[in-house]
């Protein structure tokens, strides 16, 4: 009798169950407090996990049907889902936040929707060794070249109005974690009147940059040992510094949501249609085009042709690797076939210390002349440092090992020199990153490559890549969709300065 | 005095309405249901969209107009008079500079034309609370240099970009209220570093800022002649929030 109670007390638990049943009496523990008691019985329990089941094998059954029926896209063969389209009409090898910005711009201008086909490669999913979430993020206007003050002011009213651009109906807003506090650069004598000829340069574009003496500096920020210093350039707005990652998942996600293919792979080969025409002194150029990429999927032999008709290089350090393997760089030594891609990687490290009494929260991005720098991060005492190295002293650039002897000889002096309150600090931690380092003149490369009909070069900003994203997105989406730059004319930066060796250095301080 | 603490209603009515303006799925209550049904559709459809994405740029159209460039009025009746337009147009307030008397612009927008009498006079208070005013805006304002109060008390559009570019009145401005405002962060509370003139600093109520106990200990530090006014911030620590769960918990049991 017993038994049946259960039973039926296990038939009226299960949902939807038509079964009349008289209500039982429930078995009372001696604390006064319900328990269903457990049968040990198997009938039940088999019975039990068929209805759960059962809820789950409609659903496959339900699948399965629409499945069968016209108008699905299943297919007996089954497709590899990471794989790219198989044509696409823009393909932008590198997804760092120049690649993305180009392809948010680019959706942005097509006339229709739908306009470009769009496909982002981009090799490390992890961005483990990506210069964008390595970098230190800053953004400032104090350069010497009128393009590149523009391109970081035009960058600086991007993310003043991020949320404009790159806001979605149903996310939360942008939030770059924007920190205004300037950058400071120091000259010494013999340098002092290069940042003067560079403040009326910044002042005649529009940056909002001041030049405060020794005294002033002191009165400004008690904390600077002015010894040696003979000028300071502040920077008063548009100047700080913010967190890269927030900025390349913000273009990314307002990227997608336009339509832009993303797609996990690398690079590995190109098909190219050759022209080959005969100079009037004899010599043979090889013109060629682009015709398809071969997309290697990561960890894998599997791969997928893309015809495309632009390619776009902002592979960052990665980019000479990229142009050597369409030729660039092996042609006869004087000719242009035998120039190639000026861009490799160069390590930086960068240095998180804590020093309890270090400057407040109004420290800028400090520069000195020596080329130690350092800025605030966060509000608990901590900085990042670091130094650019010498040319004779540039680490090994096959991994990402930080030398921490480095920050002992070559940034710790100079940090104690300049703030006497860095004797007395810690290194936390460190990491290092990729510059992607033109060796030409240390500025960005933007344009057609002379020999390849269709791709568009948008790499080597050593340093500057980041803070100058927005601007160049834009730049490179007028030259893919107008033929040419439409709101900052860029034309100093095209690759034809490496051709007539005509370099556009920075004449900066450091 | 009564005037002022009606329209000091009217504004917070309309900053509540401008704060339920972003649909985030962050904030402490979920959307309405009618929200919640055009996000649904959105998701779906093109159409809906497109239609949605217009409004918002239609009402950022119309800020924007709010904040244009008085260009035509500097033309013909001089930076401070354009100034003082400026101001009124956006309900705002303010006093020049040897006078006594504030001119102020009611609910409805309507202000008396007597200000045009005074010609060339700098203005030295400037009471711009609850309204509108944002980046764009701030360029109206940048002629006054001898600006001595600015009151930025629950602007919408106040954030970080717009205290950077305060640096313009580094030298005159000795006191400024940034409170409420929603949308003010560390990093801006960085840049009013250039104000060194700052003698009153009003930031309390700051929901952007994370930990407000250390923001203000280190503003006290970066600007020591200043007196900072920071209420209405709960500085109890979190760990006695835990403590009373576990209680709670155990009772239970």
């Amino acid at each position: 009798m017993s038994a049946w109670r259960r039973l039926r007390v296990k038939l009226r638990s299960v949902p939807g169950f038509l079964v009349s049943i008289r209500p039982t009496q429930r078995h009372t523990s001696p604390y006064g407090r319900l328990t269903l008691c457990r049968s040990l019985s198997t009938g039940s329990h088999l019975r039990n996990e068929f209805f759960k089941d059962l809820e789950a094998q409609l659903a496959a059954f339900r699948k399965k049907a629409a499945d069968a029926l016209p108008g699905s896209s299943w297919s007996p063969l089954q497709i590899n889902p990471n794989l790219p389209p198989e044509r696409a009409d823009i393909v932008i090898v590198g997804g760092g936040v120049v690649g993305w910005s180009i392809a948010y711009w680019l959706k942005q201008k097509e006339m229709v929707r739908g306009g470009v086909r769009v496909v982002v490669v981009e090799k490390d999913p992890t961005y483990s060794q990506a210069s964008t979430v390595l970098s230190a993020g800053g953004i400032r206007q104090q350069f010497s070249l009128l393009e590149n003050i523009h391109l970081s002011l035009a960058s600086a009213d991007f993310m003043r109005n991020i949320n404009e651009h790159l806001g979605l109906l149903n996310e939360d807003p942008v939030d770059l974690q924007f920190n205004q506090s300037g950058y400071l650069f120091l000259a010494n004598e013999e340098v002092a009147h290069i940042m003067e000829e560079n403040y009326s340069t910044q002042r005649y574009a529009g940056a909002k940059v001041s030049l405060l003496s020794p005294t002033q500096l002191k009165q400004k920020f008690p904390w600077v040992n002015t010894d040696g210093v003979v000028l300071a350039s502040y920077g008063l707005e548009n100047e700080g510094w913010f967190d890269p990652w927030t900025l390349l998942n913000a273009f990314r996600r307002k990227a997608i949501s336009m339509g832009v293919i993303q797609c996990y792979g690398e690079v590995t080969d190109f098909k190219c249609t050759t022209n080959v025409l005969r100079t009037s002194s004899g010599d043979t150029v090889d013109l060629k085009r682009i015709g398809s990429v071969k997309v290697q999927m990561p960890n894998s032999l599997e791969y997928q042709p893309v015809e495309c008709a632009i390619v776009v290089n902002a592979a960052g350090a990665f980019s000479g690797k990229l142009t050597e393997m369409l030729g660039i760089g092996s042609g006869p030594k004087d000719s242009i076939a035998g120039i190639p891609l000026p861009v490799e990687p160069r390590k930086r490290y960068v240095y998180v210390v804590h020093c309890p009494d270090g400057p407040g929260l109004d420290t800028p991005f400090l520069i000195d002349y020596s080329g130690v720098y350092f800025r605030r991060e966060g509000l608990g005492g901590n900085y990042i440092a670091g130094v650019s190295p010498e040319e004779a002293e540039e680490p090994d650039t096959s991994n990402l090992e930080v030398d921490h002897q480095f920050f002992e000889e070559r940034v710790w002096p100079g940090l104690a020199h300049r703030v006497p309150a860095f004797e007395k600090l810690k290194v936390t931690s460190a990491w290092a990153g990729f510059y992607d380092y033109n060796t030409f003149d240390q500025n960005g490369i933007i344009g057609i490559h002379p020999l390849i009909n269709n791709m568009y070069l948008a790499t080597g900003f050593s340093g500057h890549g980041l803070q100058h994203s927005p601007a160049v997105g834009r730049a490179v989406a007028e030259l893919i969709l107008d033929g040419n730059f439409k709101t900052i004319d860029l034309s100093n930066f095209s690759f034809r300065r490496i051709l007539t060796q005509e370099p556009m250095l920075e004449k900066n301080i450091v | 005095m009564m005037n002022s603490l009606h329209r000091c209603c009217q504004r917070s009515a309309l900053l509540l309405h401008v704060a339920r303006r972003c649909w985030s799925s962050s904030s402490a209550s979920p959307p309405p249901l009618h929200t919640r049904l055009l996000l649904f559709l959105t998701q779906r459809f093109y159409d809906v969209e497109m239609l949605l994405s217009w409004r918002s740029q239609l009402t950022r159209n119309q800020l924007q107009k709010k904040n244009a460039y008085y260009g035509y009025t500097q033309r013909f009746y001089g930076l401070d008079i354009a100034s003082a337009y400026f101001i009124l147009s956006l309900k705002g307030g303010f006093r020049f500079a040897g006078q006594s008397e504030w001119f102020y612009a009611d609910q409805k927008g309507k202000f008396s034309w007597d200000f045009l009498n005074h010609k060339d006079t700098p203005l030295e208070e400037v009471d711009m609370s609850y309204t509108v005013i944002n980046y764009r805006g701030l360029c109206n304002l940048e002629s006054q240099r001898s600006l001595r109060t600015l009151k930025l008390r629950g602007c919408p559009e106040v954030d970080d970009w717009f205290l950077a570019r305060l640096h313009v009145f580094q030298d005159s401005l000795e006191e400024l209220d940034i409170s409420h405002c929603p949308r003010i962060t560390t990093g801006g509370l960085a840049a009013l570093r250039n104000l060194k003139g700052l003698k009153r600093l009003d930031v309390s109520s700051l929901p952007g800022i994370s930990s407000p106990g250390l923001v203000i200990i280190l503003l006290e530090e970066m600007l020591p002649q200043c007196q900072i006014t920071a209420t209405g911030y709960d500085y109890n620590l979190n760990e006695a929030e835990g403590e009373e769960e576990e209680e709670h918990m155990q009772r239970q049991r």
